[in-house]
């Protein structure tokens, strides 16, 4: 059964990928990418990736679309039809897929338990995590232990790109006395989004310190959080969004919570541990890890919700200045 | 049959891929280039998860009288792509953004006139 539906949604998937190649309605295509992104965590939960599954969910259906149609309402959205010969990148293309096709029958088969990728570390990390690290969620255990230098590296850049986005674009001022904008006048999403937004923020709390026994974690947590206050920009204006987090805060959020990451890890070098190992943070190891853990996922959490949240600013205080002109 | 089932997953990784690429080298518009590198992303995703995926595993998160779980590294890795991947798609806007601002449009074969312009 599970095979049969994992046909059938990336049969789906593919249908959509096609159709996005031919439209000309910039609008359409990023709706379709929102579609994409949803079907793609579908199919990620039937594959078991119960946690990849959640961040695409709200990364991909939520954000991303957020900042295309943002970049959309300033760059227009229809694409121009293209003099460009179709000829010579179907060429490429093709050629590219039946080699890769070709190779693909090289790979071992899906789905059978032999396969090289389970045979390293897989087994470790699922036989020894729940004792060695003391968490249910094997996911939160690799990631914020075991391959806690990894998603070090991977805050940081985050970090770096909301810093670049924020270089180009540059974050709108705070000012009380901006023109009007959102859907203020439209009651039905003005009082819906009063009663979803705190709702939101409550479970995004929930996800950050209930990823270690369930999915979820710093990362989803943090784009949750950042989804709800977007919502509010978006229905009762920007001006009044960047009143209540402020965008001088969120520069501030962003680097302190790759310092609280960061700072775990030295930590344990005053403790006599190596950079990252929690053992040594209480006297039971997996207490330790357990106190280590939650530190850096909410320093990941932190950092993201901070990244995501002036990343919108930035597009959203682009469009209202377009607006005002 | 089962050697369709087998493999699958890798062709319509494969025909994604393959889809996200033609978008990045065929389209005009900078914004459709980003949503094309977008799929291709996506694809490289569904890669690793299928390869992580045990038939008749459960999902990495124990649970009493669960035996197979499937694995969880593959899972960790795209995890962290994913916001990662958000954050450069942003960045990757913002320099759509600025594009706009500097030659007055996003198509590709427009840019060759207003050369000069800068």
């Amino acid at each position: 059964m599970a095979e049969f539906i994992d046909l059938v949604l990336l049969g789906m998937l593919a249908i959509t990928a096609l159709r996005v190649i031919f439209l000309k309605d910039l609008f359409a295509v990023v709706m379709l990418f929102g579609i994409y992104s949803f079907l793609s965590a579908l199919i990620f939960v039937n594959l078991d990736a119960v946690d990849v599954a959640f961040t695409e969910a709200s990364v991909g259906a939520g954000i991303s679309t957020v900042l295309m149609l943002g970049t959309l309402a300033l760059t227009g959205r229809k694409e121009k039809t293209s003099n460009h010969p179709a000829l010579l990148p179907l060429l490429v293309v093709g050629v590219t897929g039946a080699a890769l096709i070709y190779g693909s029958l090289d790979m071992p088969p899906f789905g059978d338990p032999n396969n090289p990728a389970h045979q390293h570390v897989a087994p470790r990390y699922i036989e020894d995590s729940p004792q060695e690290i003391g968490l249910p969620n094997m996911v939160t255990s690799v990631l914020a232990s075991y391959r806690a230098f990894d998603t070090l590296g991977e805050t940081a850049v985050v970090f770096a790109a909301a810093i670049g986005v924020l270089s180009l674009l540059g974050l709108p001022k705070r000012d009380r006395q901006a023109i009007e904008s959102g859907l203020k006048s439209h009651l039905v999403l003005r009082v819906v989004a009063k009663l979803i937004i705190p709702l939101t923020i409550l479970f995004a709390l929930y996800v950050q310190f209930h990823g270690d026994y369930g999915p979820g974690g710093g990362f989803q947590a943090g784009v949750i959080a950042a989804a709800a206050i977007i919502l509010y920009a978006l229905v009762l204006g920007l001006p009044m969004a960047t009143h209540v987090v402020q965008p001088a805060l969120l520069k501030t959020l962003a680097a302190l919570g790759v310092l609280i990451y960061a700072g775990t890890g030295v930590a344990n070098f005053f403790l006599g541990g190596n950079f990252l190992d929690y053992n040594m943070l209480a006297s039971d190891p997996v207490a330790g890890q357990h106190i280590g853990i939650i530190l850096i996922e909410l320093g990941v959490g932190i950092t993201v919700f901070a990244a995501m949240l002036s990343i919108f600013y930035a597009f959203a205080g682009q469009a209202e200045r377009t607006n005002i002109q | 049959m089962s050697f369709i089932v087998d493999y699958y997953n890798y062709w319509i990784v494969v025909f994604l891929m393959m889809a996200g690429f033609y978008i990045v080298i065929s389209a005009n518009n900078l914004v459709k280039k980003i949503v094309g590198l977008n799929i291709f992303q996506t694809s490289v995703f569904m890669m690793y998860i299928s390869i992580g995926k045990v038939s008749g595993g459960s999902a990495p998160i124990v649970a009493e009288g669960i035996t197979t779980y499937s694995n969880p590294l593959p899972h960790v890795l795209i995890l962290t792509a994913i916001v990662v991947g958000v954050a450069t798609t942003a960045v990757g806007l913002a320099l759509v953004v600025r594009i706009k601002r500097a030659y007055g449009t996003v198509e590709e074969n427009e840019f060759e006139d207003k050369e000069d312009l800068i």
